[in-house]
């Protein structure tokens, strides 16, 4: 469908452009601002170029921050993808009441609070009043994330799979459904295995769903920060900070808004890189294919 | 019984477990909470959820998240849909520069805003009302939910628009009695983004309120700090916030499929 | 494989149908012989599809039986039937390349590699998909993958009946002709049964032996094209078949003659006999190829107003208004063309009376 010229489109997106600008440019500006400066105290500020870029990039804090983050963002990824498409693949495809629950059900962890989730998931894995942690206690491990870096990250790990699978889970089944009835029917007129139907249709007709579910998993786990935050403020020591919590305590933590505005942008541009590198690599998979 | 759906029943079954024990913490008091530990509760107490209806600093809480994120629901979906229009139906000079740049917007990290916009709404004095929250909240659920009407607008043939001004519709009326009825669904789907987002966001919500728009995640977490921990009333504040959530999924469930299945989450 | 028979087929898609509208298949009970070229033709929502499936398996009937033969088939799935459908767009194993796509109903009942590619080549020579073989199925054009799907019955030996529904459909205009040519050429090459959904008859005709025409859940004619077009025993089966479709005037029985208001129409006397004894209420129907115009008074025609005159190329067609009806006819290319005025006359031979839209004969 070709698009009517019309320049009139501008005060159509007006309203939206003044206020995201205005959401956006304002703080870029600010943070570009502050990353170049020294700031002593109000009205105390030096010119330093890209001295807080320089410090940043070698903070050693920071690489190891860095390796926590993508090793956190790969397991999430290793875990969820599969773990969705598997779990989207048992849903019930006829409408009715069963599947209605179900996907209320399934979605229902994407709608809680940030905070809360973090709440839900200290409280059940106490071993004091918490249903997990009184069963692996009585299993006899003594499982405390306060105090067993190791125990942090696997709490952190299952909240994090509980809380953002649905995603996957739901992204996966809209590509499952919009899959026509005609293509299982020939697959079943061909004689093929269930597994051969999994490989040769429906995993091709997901791509698109699941290119848009790896980008936006690995985003959102790479700029992650309430959730571990709230489950264990980044440690125990500093078992379980990421970049997102590591930028925080800079900023408002030591209130190092130089580092921090330089750390910021470095931080964007590493996720702005990352995602268009996947989209790259997705998109050429594609053409692989068909080329 | 088929073997998926045990495995889905499985799943959904261990995924509830959590959710489940916050119900039952919050269905008893604090000192049965430390005393045992019971899978089904047997002294049933509705004390905490009495106590969240009826203190003003709890129920303030839900009031305060309900105001912004309905507000924040009614801008973006009144500045986008015409938005969304233009990007689906016109060509302008750098349409696709400033689509994609409103989607760069999703990709900051969140803390990075969080010194700027407190500094900035202060500036404004907006600092504590439920308009700065619905505003800061606009940065990530303009970008989604332009994105997600575009892509339901695109699916509507503009042979129908061009039927309509030939036919002596002035914009406005077939924008608003033609256009709009046709991607109600669409409506529904960015509605429903929208609110989820802002429902469960926390950083922008804690930084920019006080006490006047204080959102039930912020008066939660001065529940841990107090003397002691109230488990069962934190339990309580807890399931309830999850309440909002699952009633919005049911009443759009209808459409989840198709919103996904456009990918434009 | 011999014959297809269907044995008191009634499909409903509700669990629990009580009326006859619950049905979308009311009654089919029918033989198809072996290796005939059939067509199921009639409007959307007909039950052509669904006959379609229940005969492939892909459905199974609410009543009856299928039977391939001897063989009660109804509880076999496709896999077992020995028949390969051909679907509405082309579906294909898109990560798979042309021969992979041809070779995989036969990787998967277990034949080995080098039947699989004597046949997938063999296949490939007759539908002329040699030059792809190697190329990925996802970027070929509708009218190859078409011919892949084909392919894909074509290359098991043990098919014996391959079923079409609405094939064309996705495929350009001037393709649908050489692909049409192709299935002719297939069915007397490899003498298998083939049955071809289609609501356009212009396929119909041109693919089938017999037609089968349907109608809201049952079959209304079988015939030959001609015998549709000749004897059509219903008034819709008139409607639907030839362009355009047959003319229906209500009329009445007066003295061995039709008499459409003022006009008395004559008859022969088989066709007048059958006229009298009946007792419904009667149209008489005839095709406007057969209305003869005259631009001039000719005797035994009738003289009316011309509506209009449409060109339709390689004929054109008059409407004429008769009896403050509009009846329309054929004429050809070169035939003169009539004005503001126009006399016709009905050739005894193809006017058919209908008493309560049915045909009497």
């Amino acid at each position: 469908m070709k698009k009517w010229q019309d320049n009139k489109g501008w005060l159509f997106i007006l309203p939206v452009f003044i206020i995201v600008a205005f959401s956006a440019i304002i703080p870029l500006m600010t943070v570009v601002n502050y990353s170049i400066q020294d700031i002593f105290g109000p009205g105390q500020r030096i010119f330093v170029g890209t001295e807080w870029f320089k410090e940043t990039l070698t903070d050693p804090r920071l690489h190891e921050a860095l390796w926590r983050q993508l090793l956190f963002s790969g397991l999430v990824l290793l875990i969820e993808m599969p773990l969705g498409i598997a779990i989207a693949l048992t849903m019930p495809t006829k409408k009715g009441l069963g599947s209605s629950v179900c996907l209320v059900l399934i979605a229902l962890p994407l709608l809680i609070p940030w905070n809360v989730i973090g709440t839900i998931w200290i409280i059940f894995t106490r071993p004091d009043i918490g249903l997990m942690g009184a069963l692996i206690n009585n299993m006899g491990i003594t499982f405390d994330h306060t105090a067993s870096g190791l125990h942090a990250w696997i709490t952190l790990m299952l909240m994090e799979v509980w809380h953002w699978t649905p995603l996957v889970i739901l992204l996966a089944y809209a590509g499952l459904r919009s899959i026509p009835e005609a293509y299982y029917q020939a697959a079943r007129i061909d004689g093929a295995s269930a597994w051969a139907i999994f490989k040769y249709i429906q995993l091709p007709k997901m791509r698109g769903v699941l290119t848009i579910a790896l980008l936006l998993r690995f985003m959102d786990s790479f700029l992650i920060y309430a959730e571990p935050f709230v489950l264990t403020g980044g440690g125990p020591g500093n078992a379980t900070t990421f970049l997102s919590i590591y930028l925080v305590k800079i900023a408002v933590g030591q209130f190092d808004l130089g580092p921090a505005g330089a750390f910021s942008l470095i931080y964007f541009l590493i996720v702005l890189l990352f995602c268009y590198l996947f989209y790259q690599v997705l998109l050429n998979v594609g053409k692989g294919e068909s080329s | 019984m088929k073997k998926r759906y045990l495995i889905l029943a499985a799943y959904l079954v261990l995924i509830m477990m959590p959710i489940y024990w916050m119900l039952n913490m919050s269905l008893r008091t604090n000192a049965d909470i430390m005393a045992r530990l019971v899978f089904i509760p047997t002294d049933i107490t509705f004390d905490n959820y009495i106590t969240i209806f009826t203190d003003s600093a709890w129920y303030s809480g839900y009031i305060n998240s309900i105001i912004y994120v309905v507000l924040n629901t009614i801008i973006c979906l009144v500045t986008a849909l015409p938005a969304a229009y233009a990007f689906s139906r016109y060509s302008f000079i750098g349409d696709k520069h400033v689509f994609f740049w409103l989607l760069t917007n999703r990709m900051a990290p969140a803390a990075v805003f969080l010194l700027p916009f407190f500094q900035l709404y202060s500036t404004f004095n907006l600092i504590d009302t439920h308009i700065a929250v619905a505003l800061a909240h606009c940065l990530f659920n303009l970008p989604l939910t332009v994105w997600i009407l575009e892509g339901f607008i695109s699916g509507v043939p503009r042979e129908i628009d061009e039927t309509a001004f030939i036919d002596g519709y002035k914009f406005p009326r077939f924008f608003f009695f033609v256009f709009i009825p046709l991607i109600r669904s669409g409506i529904g789907v960015a509605a429903f983004f929208c609110f989820m987002f802002s429902w469960v966001e926390l950083l922008f919500a804690r930084t920019l309120t006080t006490t006047a728009a204080k959102p039930i995640a912020a008066t939660m977490t001065r529940t841990v700090s107090s003397s002691g921990l109230d488990w069962g009333l934190l339990a309580a504040a807890g399931f309830l916030t999850i309440v909002p959530g699952a009633l919005v999924i049911w009443f759009v469930r209808n459409y989840l499929a198709k919103g996904f299945a456009l990918g434009r989450v | 494989m011999a014959q297809i028979s269907l044995d008191e087929i009634a499909h409903s898609y509700l669990p629990f149908p009580k009326t006859d509208a619950d049905f979308a298949l009311k009654r089919i009970h029918n033989i198809w012989d072996d290796g005939g070229a059939y067509a199921l033709l009639g409007p959307s929502g007909c039950g052509k599809t669904t006959l379609l499936n229940i005969i492939s398996g892909l459905l199974k009937p609410s009543k009856g039986r299928v039977k391939f033969g001897e063989t009660d088939v109804t509880d076999l799935p496709p896999e077992k039937r020995n028949i390969a459908q051909v679907f509405q767009f082309p579906v294909l194993y898109d990560t798979m390349t042309v021969f992979n796509n041809l070779a995989f109903p036969l990787k998967n009942r277990g034949f080995d590699n080098a039947y699989i590619k004597t046949r997938v080549k063999e296949i490939a020579r007759i539908l002329e998909l040699e030059t792809v073989l190697h190329k990925k199925a996802e970027g070929l054009g509708a009218d190859a993958k078409q011919k892949i799907s084909l392919g894909r019955g074509l290359v098991r030996e043990d098919v014996a009946a391959i079923l079409f529904d609405e094939p064309l459909t996705v495929i350009d205009p001037q393709l649908k002709w050489q692909l049409r040519c192709k299935l002719k050429e297939i069915h007397e090459q490899l003498k298998l049964t083939l049955i071809y959904v289609t609501h356009d008859q212009v396929e119909a005709l041109t693919f089938a032996d017999q037609i089968i025409v349907m109608y809201e859940g049952k079959i209304v004619q079988i015939g030959t094209p001609q015998e549709l077009f000749e004897y059509p025993n219903h008034k819709f089966v008139g409607y639907f078949i030839g362009s355009p479709g047959m003319n229906f005037l209500p009329c009445t029985m007066e003295n061995g003659r039709a008499r459409v208001g003022k006009f008395h129409i004559p008859l022969d006397d088989r066709t007048a006999a059958l006229g009298n004894r009946a007792t419904g209420s009667l149209e008489l129907g005839i095709r406007p190829l057969y209305l003869t115009i005259h631009v001039q008074e000719t005797a035994g025609s009738f003289q009316v107003p011309v509506q209009s005159v449409e060109d339709q190329g390689s004929y054109r067609v008059v409407a004429l208004v008769f009896n403050d009806q509009t009846i329309r006819a054929r004429i050809a290319e070169n035939d003169p063309v009539p004005g503001s005025m126009a006399w016709v006359s009905f050739p005894e031979k193809w006017i058919r009376l209908f008493e309560n839209d049915q045909l009497l004969k």
